[in-house]
């Protein structure tokens, strides 16, 4: 039944959307829309695959939830749809109408009230999981590290809000739709850098959230196939993951880019997200995640780590640091100033930051490294002692020890 | 005769395959092929890459947009596969191949490419 699996999940998001559409409240939706599967579990292996799967659940679901709230108010219910005759021209007549239009619009809708402002990062990004790509709550909560019961608490206590929150269900307008795509990409990016570097457990790559926010990211390029910043985050999130299996050694030991065996690399990804960067990259209206994957991008068209234009990542970081000040892009562009004019200036530029990151993981182990360099061995090892204290799994850790103890030989 | 294989499929489904399942399907696919590669009756071989990385060349304004050609109306009629440097290159080429035709050209970046062994006609 891998084909019925796959034809639901591809089709879940459309699905989910319409009947978000038709019933305005996520709990009938989806319990519409598992009735709906349940049935084509059903039918689907007696009669083959239905032309369009995805109109198949809508108008199932819909007859379904219809039948259900009829029920509730004591109604006589609709007909069970084996005997309705004209199944096939009813799905007609839905997909010209979801040819028609909706369909963009309801899938947006449908990621946009999953990551609705009114809730934390970790509540939108539990509810998109669990709402549009359909994973269960055990499988969610194993991914963020949490009791079955805890996480389903949490996606309870967000459709809650959500339900208590005024979510427009009209078509929306220019601004409005650029504003929710803007969220939702938001909300991807989050999933993604979840699955990328793990903020706690042991295991330091999620590679499952990360696929998944690369399926959520191609999803949204194809409802929106001219934005180029949707095209920068699909390239961004294909570029990080392309490492993914140079990342970690057998040990599971943390792999720095420098001393990655760059055969490891996923070409495919690669080439698929250089081919949607330069697409981008004409439309002359540059964003962050532009920028970001295009400094992915001079990384992976490198090579050999020699080879790296740190040069060009220098000036990718000061538009960066432009469209989007942040201590930690300051952090980054430090870097690639220190593989340009040496540790000393790649310093310079840390200090100022000093009082904003005085948390941050990656600052204390940058700002170490380059006192390494500079054979100013003391305060390099008082910084590294910081970064193991601020270390989010065992993974962050061993790296930086492995630095203490190089210290420690030379 | 030469027949075009064309491959089509719901993309959203194709991503929601495993690449154990893909790498299945495309091994499946090379014992038939290799078989017809023998024969010296295996033309050239290509993936693409998904419709979002495409890009569309119209006849009428905008003359570039982004995207897969989706209208329902016109059917995929053939392809040509060349070798250009950049995006900007090969939008030049079809455009210039395409002058005072109607209908639309789209141009998709290969992820494979494989000769094969048919001698043109």
């Amino acid at each position: 039944m891998a084909w019925i699996d796959r034809a639901v999940r591809a089709a879940r998001p459309q699905v989910m959307g319409a009947l978000l559409r038709y019933f305005r409240d996520l709990d009938r939706a989806e319990e519409a829309f598992q009735e709906a599967c349940l049935r084509a579990l059903k039918h689907w292996p007696q009669n083959g695959p239905p032309r369009d799967p995805a109109s198949w659940l809508i108008f199932v679901g819909r007859n379904v939830g219809i039948d259900d709230v009829r029920r509730r108010r004591g109604e006589e219910r609709l007909p069970p749809e084996e005997t309705v005759s004209d199944l096939e021209d009813a799905e007609t007549r839905l997909v010209e109408e979801i040819d028609g239009g909706h369909y963009r619009d309801d899938v947006l809708r449908l990621l946009f009230v999953c990551c609705h402002p009114d809730l934390p990062a970790t509540q939108q990004i539990a509810l998109a999981l669990r709402i549009v790509s359909g994973l269960s709550v055990r499988e969610i909560a194993n991914a963020f590290l949490v009791s079955e019961a805890a996480m389903e608490q949490r996606i309870t206590r967000a459709k809650r809000r959500i339900a208590d929150a005024d979510v427009p269900f009209e078509t929306p307008g220019a601004a409005e739709r650029a504003e929710r795509l803007g969220t939702v990409a938001a909300m991807i990016y989050l999933l993604f850098n979840e699955g990328y570097s793990a903020s706690g457990g042991t295991a330091h790559i999620r590679v499952p959230l990360c696929e998944e926010a690369i399926r959520l990211a191609r999803l949204l390029l194809r409802l929106f196939p001219g934005e180029p910043e949707i095209m920068g985050l699909a390239a961004l999130l294909l570029l990080q993951h392309s490492r993914a299996a140079a990342r970690l050694d057998a040990e599971g030991a943390i792999v720095l880019l420098e001393d990655q065996n760059r055969d490891l690399w996923d070409r495919d990804m690669i080439a698929e997200a250089l081919a949607l960067l330069e697409k981008a990259l004409r439309h002359g209206r540059p964003g962050p995640y532009q920028v970001q994957a295009a400094i992915a991008g001079v990384h992976a068209r490198a090579p050999r780590f020699a080879d790296t234009d740190w040069a060009e990542i220098d000036r990718l970081y000061a538009v960066l640091e432009r469209l989007q000040p942040s201590p930690v892009v300051t952090l980054n562009r430090a870097v690639a100033v220190a593989k340009l004019r040496g540790p000393e200036a790649g310093l310079a530029m840390l200090d100022p930051l000093a009082p904003r990151l005085a948390n941050y993981f990656h600052f204390f182990g940058v700002k170490g490294a380059l006192l390494q360099q500079l054979g100013r061995a003391g305060e390099a090892r008082a910084a590294f002692d910081r970064a193991i204290a601020l270390a989010r799994t065992p993974a962050e850790a061993a790296h930086i020890r492995l630095h203490l103890d190089r210290l420690q030989d030379s | 005769m030469l027949y075009a294989i064309l491959c089509y499929n719901d993309e959203a489904a194709v991503e929601a395959c495993s690449k154990d399942e893909i790498d299945a399907i495309l091994k499946k696919r090379a014992a038939v092929t290799q078989e017809l590669a023998a024969k010296g009756k295996l033309g050239p071989v290509a993936r693409l890459m998904p419709t979002t990385a495409a890009t569309t060349i119209r006849s009428r304004e905008p003359f570039v947009i982004d995207g897969p050609f989706a209208e329902t109306k016109e059917q995929l009629l053939g392809f040509y596969i060349v070798d250009c440097a950049s995006l900007e290159e090969v939008i030049d080429v079809a455009r210039r191949m395409k002058e005072g035709e109607a209908g639309s050209f789209e141009i998709r970046p290969l992820r494979l490419f494989e000769a094969g062994s048919i001698a043109a006609s």
